[in-house]
């Protein structure tokens, strides 16, 4: 363990800015995501925080565990409230009240409060140009209320408003491709991202806070207790997702695709299904159709990733 | 003196703002807010007012915005009306919470439906309960005048809380009137540079907007109340010192006429103005008629009122605004609680008129004075419940 210390200090800092102590549920990989982003960003940054599970665990008063100046305000506007933070700063550094030190605006949120209800405030910021990192933590569902469906929640799943049953086999759509919304404003710089991937994930919040313009990062932040697994096994099945091809790694600067994490034989989905409580119940030919979608999707974004 | 100019009150209003040397206007367009909008970025964009001028794609996100940027230490407007204050309701609320100096003009215009783009009180009156600061300005020259004092007051550290200026909708916002601008030096003595209580700096990293468990949360409401209580004093002083800066002051409550009033109009925004009109009239009858106009709706200014209504026998309050179901007009139950348990407590009729821009003429407040009069000859009981919509066709 003693080697692990020393070696591992020498690649990451052991400063913390999202510092221990929160009230997240153990094995929580949205909380393990959160802590590397803030990380690797530092003491220069300002955060926005939309509502969600983040934020109810890590602020409640007079508690924080933020190191760093952090703001909540409401659920939907993350983007916006981010926004103007970048934008009442850059007047007062032009105005001469406060000095320049390149300080970084975050704002983040869950997928509900990203794809679903947050979508008009982030696609609004995006469309403005701010320069400022959006960062959402998708775990697939609305966990914060107790695991109702969201538009990120993958086709299958069983979640409280989407649940299985004799009629139906869980959630019926499949999980909208938040990335390429944001690939579509033509933003210097998106990316995919899973905390099961940590170095992965900090080289693109790093990119993300160099972009010249509105940076997008979506991390796959793997549930627990929502997805019916073991906590011990967040890191595991947050690999499997990647290896599967469910939730490839890839960034996309000024429109050119990159695949991060080479996944050159994808595994069966079903290794990544199986475990997970929340695809209990899928048939075999479910399952069959999940591949087929997987295989797809994987096959377009090769193909995007293939022009150069 | 400041130079008097015939001007739209909007653009009047906008370069109050410039004056005020913002850091930061978020805004989306709706109707009648525009113009003051629209000319604050002709200033952005002809470099006479520096401030980022963000054009968000809502209002939610316009108050969003302004949150994000009061939270950093800017100055920081915004304007909307009806619908957008609607829109941005559930932020509205929370701006106040975490106790943001924002400054916002509300051109008072009715809350849909039916869709209408007109003037009244419905929209304000939906946020009566938000926490904000908020006065009414009944011309442009009050107008200009309160958006001075609406930062002078919001960025008081002693306050730190947001302001709301009511104007009516089309019937100031769209007008030409004669207003005097500030001189530069008025505006330097009068609004000190804002110095932040609390900002969101890596220097010196804080939370806002935590979580609120049920441990804490009814104490941070009750500080909420508090400090709208406490703002009160230094509201009356930044009106004093205006009139010591400008020559005009303004109070809480103000009276016209009320030198041996039996009866009194309470009126709020230009409804004021036609009312003195009509005032004037009665008086020329040789009734006993006065008028209180009601400025400051938040902090509600209590003992103002009670002095006002001294000597009144029957109070006609104006309500623009419905409360569905209940007693009548926001205003006048408020008034009526207020009063209540008072001695030589006035009865109060609840007259609601002027939705969504329909005339009250000066001959129309003469109307519901011998309305009134009647119901006083009828000498029944006035109660809680009891109010007359004005001038509807039935």
């Amino acid at each position: 363990m003693e080697s692990l210390n020393v070696y591992a200090s020498r690649l990451v800092t052991k400063r913390e800015y999202f510092a221990r102590g929160h009230r997240a549920c153990q094995g929580c990989a949205e909380a393990l995501a959160v802590r590397l982003v803030a990380k690797t960003l530092g003491s220069n940054v300002v955060v926005a925080s939309a509502t969600g599970c983040m934020e109810i665990i890590s602020s409640p008063y007079p508690f924080t565990n933020w190191n760093v100046p952090w703001i909540h305000v409401a659920f939907e506007n993350a983007a916006a409230v981010a926004t103007g933070a970048e934008s009442a700063m850059k007047a007062l550094v032009r105005k001469g009240k406060l000095p320049d030190k390149g300080t970084v605006f975050l704002g983040m949120g869950g997928d509900g409060g990203t794809s679903d209800i947050g979508l008009q405030a982030l696609s609004g910021a995006f469309e403005r140009g701010h320069r400022f990192i959006y960062v959402c933590y998708d775990n697939e569902a609305y966990m914060n209320t107790g695991v109702q469906r969201s538009s990120a929640t993958p086709f299958g799943a069983s979640t409280t408003t989407s649940p299985a049953g004799r009629a139906k086999a869980g959630q019926v759509t499949w999980k909208k491709n938040m990335p390429e919304i944001a690939v579509a404003h033509a933003i210097p710089y998106v990316a995919t991202a899973c905390s099961s991937y940590p170095f992965d994930l900090m080289r693109k919040v790093e990119k993300a806070a160099r972009a010249d313009g509105p940076a997008y990062i979506h991390i796959l932040s793997v549930c627990p207790t929502g997805w019916g697994l073991p906590s011990e096994k967040a890191i595991w099945i947050g690999r499997l997702a990647v290896e599967t091809g469910v939730f490839p790694l890839y960034e996309v600067e000024k429109g050119r695709y990159k695949i991060t994490v080479e996944t050159p034989e994808l595994r069966p989905v079903e290794e990544y299904l199986k475990p997970q409580g929340r695809f209990r119940h899928l048939t075999a030919e479910l399952i069959e159709q999940i591949q087929k979608r997987v295989n797809q999707e994987h096959d377009k974004l090769l193909a995007k990733a293939a022009i150069v | 003196m400041g130079k008097r100019v015939g001007i739209e009150n909007s653009i009047a209003a906008a370069d109050a703002v410039r004056m005020a040397n913002v850091d930061l206007v978020a805004a989306y367009p709706i109707t009648p807010q525009t113009h003051i909008v629209e000319h604050l970025a002709e200033l952005v964009a002809d470099g006479e007012l520096d401030a980022e001028f963000v054009p968000v794609e809502s209002e939610h996100s316009a108050m969003s915005v302004c949150c994000g940027s009061s939270a950093m230490g800017a100055r920081t407007f915004t304007c909307t009306s009806s619908q957008g204050l609607a829109l941005m309701n559930e932020i509205v609320f929370i701006a106040a919470s975490l106790r943001l100096p924002i400054v916002m003009i509300l051109a008072n215009r009715s809350l849909s439906g039916p869709l209408s783009i007109w003037n009244d009180h419905t929209d304000v009156m939906s946020v009566r309960d938000c926490g904000w600061i908020q006065v009414f300005a009944d011309n442009g020259q009050e107008l200009f005048d309160h958006v001075l004092f609406a930062y002078r007051v919001a960025e008081d550290p002693k306050v730190s809380l947001p302001v709301m200026i009511n104007i009516d909708g089309f019937i100031v916002t769209h007008v030409i009137e004669a207003v005097e601008y500030w001189e530069e030096e008025q505006v330097r003595k009068y609004l000190p540079e804002f110095k932040p209580v609390n900002r969101l700096h890596p220097d010196k990293p804080i939370t806002m907007g935590a979580f609120g468990m049920p441990g804490i949360f009814s104490e941070a409401k009750k500080s909420q109340d508090q400090a709208l209580l406490d703002s009160k004093p230094h509201i009356v002083k930044a009106w004093d010192e205006m009139a010591k800066v400008v020559g005009r002051g303004y109070s809480s409550v103000e009276t016209y006429k009320m030198e041996g009033a039996e009866t009194a109009f309470l009126t709020m925004g230009s409804f004021s103005e036609t009312a003195s009109i009509a005032i004037d009239r009665l008086r020329e009858q040789g009734k006993p008629v006065g008028q209180i106009k009601l400025r400051l709706w938040r902090p509600f200014p209590f003992d103002e009122i009670r002095e006002a209504v001294k000597g009144v026998k029957s109070l006609i309050v104006i309500d623009r605004a419905i409360s569905y179901g209940g007693p009548g007009g926001p205003v006048s139950s408020e008034i009526r609680s207020a009063l209540y348990g008072e001695k030589n407590m006035p009865s109060v009729a609840g007259f609601l008129c002027g939705f969504a821009g329909r005339d009250v003429t000066a001959d129309d407040f003469v109307k519901m004075h011998g309305k009134t009069e009647d119901l006083v000859k009828a000498a029944k009981p006035v109660r809680q419940e009891d109010y007359i919509f004005y001038g509807v066709r039935e």
